[in-house]
C-alpha cells in the first residue's frame, strides 16, 4: 500500500449539469506509466486536469501521498505538466522557457544553468539555450515543453496528449524516448491519448474510460486480451462484436449455431456479447466450418488481408489473415474456444 | 490599357485624398496673407506658430491629456480585456455590448450624455473632465485590440504559468502581459491617437481655459483662414505620417514573425488529421 | 485567468457608459416643471414639427447623397486595389489610411482654403479662363466635406471583402461561361455585399451626425441633426429636447446596426444588439 503515490475516491467533475467525470475511484503507484485512454469526451484529461490542480472535483476526494490536495493550487503541487500543443512562452528563448519554474523557485543563477544544461542533453536539444521557441520544429518544441516540466522535478509528470500533433515516426520515436526517460528518472507519468496503440505500447497500466467512467483497468497484455466489454474490446483493436445467448457454461450460440468456449458463470440462456478478433478467425474449407459465408471484401495491408466475410445470416465478419480468398468465393471461419470473448451485455440506461 | 485606367483611377482617387493636405503645405511656406499669390519661400508662419501661446498651450494639452488617457485606458482596458475572455455566456455579452456602445454611437451622443454626467454629478468642467471623457472612449479601442491576441493565445499558457510554480497574478505578469504586449501596444498607440484626433468629445466635456488643438482649431478656422493653421496642417501631418509608418512596419514585422512560425507547425500539421484523430 | 481583473473595468463602464445613457433616457423622457421635473413624451412630440422634420429630412438627404457617393467612388477602387493592377498592396492601403489619421478638423478646414473666393480652385480656374466656383456654404461643400472624409470608411470594408473573394470561384463562373460582366454582377458582387453593407453603414452614420462639417464648410446655415442637437445643449439650452433627438439617432444606428449584422452574419465575440 505504502507506494501509492496519487490516489482518487469517488471523483466526480460536473460542467453545470453535464458529468465530464462520474465517480472514479483509481490509484496510481510510484514510478508506475499509466495512461488515461478513450475517446474525446471520455473524462480522461478531467482527471489529468484535477490531478494537476486545474480544476477542482465536484464530489470525491484526491489523496498525494494520503493527504488531501482537492483544493491545492497547482502552483503548490509536486506535479508538473505537458500541455497539448505544448503551450511555450513564446516571448521566451529555449533557455528561459526552460528557467521559468526554477526562477520562481529563485533557484540560484549557477545552478538553473547546470540543471538546464543537464536537461537539454537529456531531451537533445545541446546548442539550442538561445534559440527563439516559435523557430522550433513541432518535434523540438515538445522536448522543450518536456525539459520545461522535468527541470522542476517533478513527483508527478502529467502528459496531456503530447504527441497529437506529430507526424507518424516522430511519434513512434518520441514514444520510446518517454518511455526511457521514465525508466531512467523514475517518475511518475501518467499519460493521456486517444491513441489505443501508443497506449499499448508505452504503459505499465492503462485506464480506459468512457463517458466519465472507467471502463477497465490493466496491464496492456490484459486489457488486449482480456477486454471485459464490448466497448474495450471494440476501442482497443478491431473486433468482431456480435449477439449471443449463453445456453450454459462453456456453450454460446451465435450466428445460427453453437460454439465451445472457455467462459462460465453466465445465467442460462443470458443474452450477451460475443467478441471475436479478426486475426483469431482463420479461413478453412466451407465443408469443415460451422461459420460460412461469402468473401465480400479484400483489402491488402501489408503484412496481412482485411476481408469482409458476410455469413449466412447477415453479419458481417472482419477477417485478417495472411491467406486470401477472392471476393465471391464461399468459405468457412474456423476458431478456437479460447478466442472466443463472453461479455455481459451493457445495459444502456 | 485596362490595367493603366485601373492605375489612373487610383492615382486620381490619391489625388483627391492628397490634394487639400498639399495644398495646405504648399501655403505654409507662402510669404503672402494671400492665397491667391505666391509671395515666396517663407518660414514666417512656423515662427509665428511656435510663439502663438493659444496655440502652444493647447498643443500641450493635447499631448498631456492623449497620453494620459491611453495609459490610463490601456491598463484598464487591457484587465478588462483578460476578463471578458475568461467570462462566459450574457454576461460576455453584456459586457461586450456596452463596451461597443461607445463605438457605435454618433460621437456627439457620447459627448452629451458625459457632458450631462458631469453637470450631474458637478465635476467642474475642465482636465479633469476631458481626461475621464477620453478614457472613456479609448477604453474600447484597447479592449478591441487586445482580444484578438488573447484568443490566440494557446489556451494553457496559463495554466502552464501556474503549473511552473507562478501564482495566479504572477502568471499574468510574467506570462500573458508578455505574450499580448503587441496588441496592447496597438491599442495604446490607437487610443493615443484617438484622442489627438478627438473634437466632438472634448469640445462637450471642457471647460473655459483648457482647449486642445481640435477645439483651438476649430474657433480659428471659423473665424476666417490663418497661415499658422497651414504651418500646424503640415507638422501634425509629418507626425502622423512617421507614426504610422513606424506602427506599419511593426505589424508587418510581427505578421512575417507569426507566419514564420506557423510555417514551423505547418510541416506536422498535414499529418495531424491523418494519425491524430485515427 | 482572473477574472476580478473586469473590476476596475465594470466600474468604469457603469459610471460613464450606462449611467450617461440613462441620463440621456431621463432628460429625453422628462420636462421641467415648478416642481421638479415630469414624465413626458413631448421632446419627441416636438421633434415631430415641420421645422425639426425639415432637420431631418436635410440630414437623411445629404448623408445619403454623400454615402451613395462615396460607393460609386469607391467600389471600383476597392475592386482595382484588391486586383493586381498594383503590386504593393500595403503600401497602397497605407496611402489610403494616411489623409483619415490626419486631424479631422484640419482636414475640413483644408476644403476651406481650396474652396473659399480667392482659393487655390479659384485661383486655377481664373488663370484658365474659367467661370468662378462658388459652392462654399452650400450643400455641395457639405457633402463634399461628407465624401472627401469618410470615403476611407467605404473603400477598406469593401477591399477587405474583395480581397478574400477566392480567385477559384471567379474562375470557374468564368468557366463555366459568365461573361466578365455577369461574373461581375452574379459572384463577385453578391460575395462582397457584406463590405458594402458595413462600408454604407460606416459612412452613413458619422455623415448622418456631425455638426463640424456643416458648421465650416456649411456656414451655419445649414443645419443638421448634429448642429440640432449641439444647439440645443449649448445654445438653448433645452436638454430634453436634445437628449430626445440623441436617442432617435441612437435608436435609427441600433436598428442599422441589427441589418448590418443580418447581412454580416455574427462574429464571434462581435455581440451585436
Amino acid at each position: 500500500m505504502s507506494d501509492i503515490l496519487v490516489e482518487l475516491k469517488a471523483v466526480s467533475k460536473f460542467y453545470d449539469e453535464t458529468a465530464a467525470l462520474d465517480g472514479i475511484d483509481l490509484y496510481i503507484r510510484k514510478n508506475e506509466f499509466v495512461t488515461l485512454l478513450g475517446p474525446s469526451g471520455c473524462g480522461k484529461t478531467t482527471t489529468l486536469r484535477l490531478i494537476g490542480g486545474f480544476e477542482q472535483p465536484t464530489a470525491g476526494t484526491i489523496l498525494f501521498e494520503g493527504k488531501d490536495i482537492g483544493t491545492v493550487p497547482p502552483y503548490k503541487r509536486r506535479v508538473n505538466t505537458v500541455f497539448q500543443r505544448y503551450a511555450l512562452f513564446s516571448h521566451l528563448n529555449v533557455f528561459e522557457n526552460i528557467a521559468f519554474g526554477l526562477r520562481i523557485k529563485r533557484t540560484p543563477e549557477k545552478l538553473i544553468k547546470e540543471k538546464i544544461s543537464k536537461m537539454l542533453q537529456q531531451v537533445n536539444l545541446e546548442g539550442y539555450e538561445q534559440r527563439d521557441v516559435n523557430s522550433l520544429s513541432g518535434g523540438q518544441q515538445q522536448r522543450v515543453a518536456i525539459a520545461r516540466a522535468l527541470v522542476n522535478e517533478p513527483e508527478i509528470l502529467l502528459l496531456d496528449e503530447p504527441l497529437a500533433a506529430l507526424d507518424l515516426k516522430l511519434r513512434r520515436e518520441m514514444q520510446h524516448e518517454l518511455k526511457s526517460m521514465q525508466k531512467q528518472l523514475g517518475i511518475t507519468f501518467i499519460f493521456v491519448t486517444h491513441d489505443q496503440e501508443e497506449a499499448l505500447s508505452m504503459s505499465d497500466t492503462v485506464v480506459v474510460m468512457k463517458d466519465g467512467k472507467i471502463q477497465q483497468i490493466g496491464t496492456p497484455v490484459d486489457i488486449y486480451n482480456e477486454p471485459k466489454n464490448a466497448f474495450v474490446a471494440d476501442f482497443i483493436g478491431e473486433s468482431n462484436i456480435v449477439d449471443g445467448i449463453m445456453h450454459r457454461d462453456y456453450l454460446v450460440e451465435f450466428a445460427g449455431s453453437s460454439f465451445e468456449c472457455v467462459d462460465f458463470g453466465f445465467g442460462p440462456d443470458e443474452e450477451v456479447d460475443v467478441v471475436i478478433r479478426p486475426e483469431d478467425l482463420v479461413l478453412i474449407p466451407a465443408e469443415d466450418a460451422r461459420l460460412t459465408g461469402i468473401v465480400r471484401s479484400v483489402n491488402f495491408l501489408g503484412v496481412h488481408y482485411e476481408m469482409i466475410v458476410e455469413a449466412d445470416d447477415e453479419t458481417a465478419w472482419l477477417v485478417h489473415s495472411t491467406l486470401m480468398a477472392p471476393v465471391g468465393s464461399r468459405i468457412g471461419l474456423g476458431l478456437e474456444p479460447v478466442d472466443i470473448h463472453i461479455m455481459k451485455k451493457v445495459r444502456e440506461p | 490599357m485596362v490595367r493603366f485606367l485601373k492605375r489612373s483611377y487610383i492615382y486620381l482617387v490619391f489625388a483627391f485624398l492628397y490634394m487639400p493636405i498639399a495644398v495646405l503645405m504648399v501655403y505654409s511656406f507662402n510669404d503672402s496673407r494671400s492665397r491667391g499669390v505666391w509671395g515666396g519661400f517663407t518660414l514666417r508662419w512656423y515662427v509665428e506658430l511656435f510663439q502663438d501661446r493659444t496655440i502652444m498651450s493647447s498643443l500641450y494639452s493635447t499631448l498631456f491629456i492623449g497620453a494620459t488617457a491611453a495609459v490610463i485606458a490601456t491598463i484598464i482596458g487591457t484587465l478588462a480585456a483578460i476578463g471578458i475572455h475568461n467570462s462566459k455566456g450574457i454576461q460576455k455579452k453584456l459586457i461586450m455590448n456596452v463596451t461597443y456602445l461607445p463605438v457605435l454611437n454618433p460621437e456627439i451622443v457620447t459627448a452629451i450624455s458625459l457632458m450631462i454626467l458631469f453637470v450631474f454629478a458637478k465635476v467642474r468642467f475642465g482636465y479633469l473632465t476631458l481626461l475621464l471623457a477620453h478614457i472613456t472612449f479609448n477604453i474600447p479601442y484597447v479592449i478591441l485590440s487586445v482580444l484578438p491576441k488573447l484568443r490566440q493565445l494557446n489556451k494553457h499558457l496559463y495554466e502552464a504559468a501556474l503549473d511552473l510554480g507562478c501564482t495566479p497574478a504572477g502568471a499574468l505578469w510574467k506570462v500573458i502581459v508578455p505574450e499580448i504586449m503587441p496588441g496592447i501596444i496597438t491599442g495604446l498607440l490607437l487610443a493615443f491617437t484617438l484622442s489627438i484626433d478627438d473634437f466632438v468629445i472634448s469640445f462637450f466635456t471642457t471647460g473655459s481655459g483648457v482647449s486642445t488643438l481640435s477645439i483651438t482649431i476649430y474657433s480659428m478656422a471659423r473665424q476666417g483662414i490663418k497661415p499658422t493653421l497651414n504651418a500646424l496642417s503640415t507638422i501634425m501631418f509629418t507626425f502622423v505620417l512617421v507614426l504610422l509608418i513606424i506602427v506599419n512596419v511593426r505589424q508587418a514585422r510581427e505578421e512575417r514573425k507569426e507566419r514564420s512560425g506557423k510555417n514551423g507547425s505547418k510541416k506536422i500539421s498535414p499529418y495531424r488529421t491523418e494519425f491524430g484523430d485515427a | 485567468m482572473k477574472r476580478s481583473s473586469l473590476f476596475p473595468y465594470l466600474i468604469w463602464m457603469i459610471l460613464f457608459i450606462v449611467v450617461p445613457m440613462f441620463l440621456v433616457l431621463y432628460y429625453a423622457f422628462t420636462i421641467p416643471t415648478e416642481a421638479g421635473s415630469t414624465w413626458s413624451l413631448e421632446n419627441f412630440a416636438r421633434f415631430f414639427e415641420p421645422v425639426y422634420l425639415k432637420v431631418l429630412g436635410r440630414s437623411l438627404r445629404l448623408a445619403l447623397i454623400s454615402t451613395g457617393i462615396c460607393l460609386l467612388l469607391g467600389y471600383p477602387a476597392a475592386m482595382v486595389m484588391a486586383g493586381n493592377a498594383f503590386s504593393r498592396k500595403n503600401v497602397l492601403l497605407l496611402l489610403f489610411v494616411v489623409p483619415m489619421w490626419m486631424n479631422f478638423l484640419l482636414r475640413t478646414y483644408a476644403w476651406l482654403t481650396l474652396l473659399e473666393r480667392n482659393g487655390a480652385i479659384n485661383v486655377l480656374l481664373t488663370s484658365l479662363n474659367l467661370p468662378r466656383l462658388q459652392i462654399l456654404y452650400t450643400n455641395s461643400a457639405v457633402v463634399l466635406g461628407m465624401v472627401y472624409n469618410f470615403l476611407p470608411f467605404m473603400v477598406l470594408p469593401i477591399y477587405s471583402v474583395l480581397s478574400k473573394i477566392d480567385k477559384g470561384v471567379v474562375e470557374a463562373a468564368g468557366d463555366l461561361g459568365a461573361n466578365p460582366f455577369r461574373v461581375f454582377t452574379k459572384v463577385v458582387l453578391p460575395l462582397s455585399l457584406p463590405g458594402v453593407v458595413s462600408g454604407v453603414t460606416m459612412v452613413f452614420m458619422p455623415a448622418l451626425t456631425t455638426f463640424v462639417i456643416s458648421r465650416l464648410l456649411g456656414g451655419g446655415q445649414f443645419t443638421l441633426i448634429g448642429n440640432l442637437i449641439e444647439q440645443q445643449f449649448l445654445v438653448v439650452d433645452n436638454w430634453g429636447f436634445g437628449s430626445a433627438i440623441s436617442v432617435v439617432m441612437i435608436v435609427l444606428i441600433l436598428l442599422s446596426m441589427a441589418i448590418m449584422s443580418f447581412f454580416e452574419g455574427e462574429e464571434k465575440d462581435v455581440a451585436l444588439w
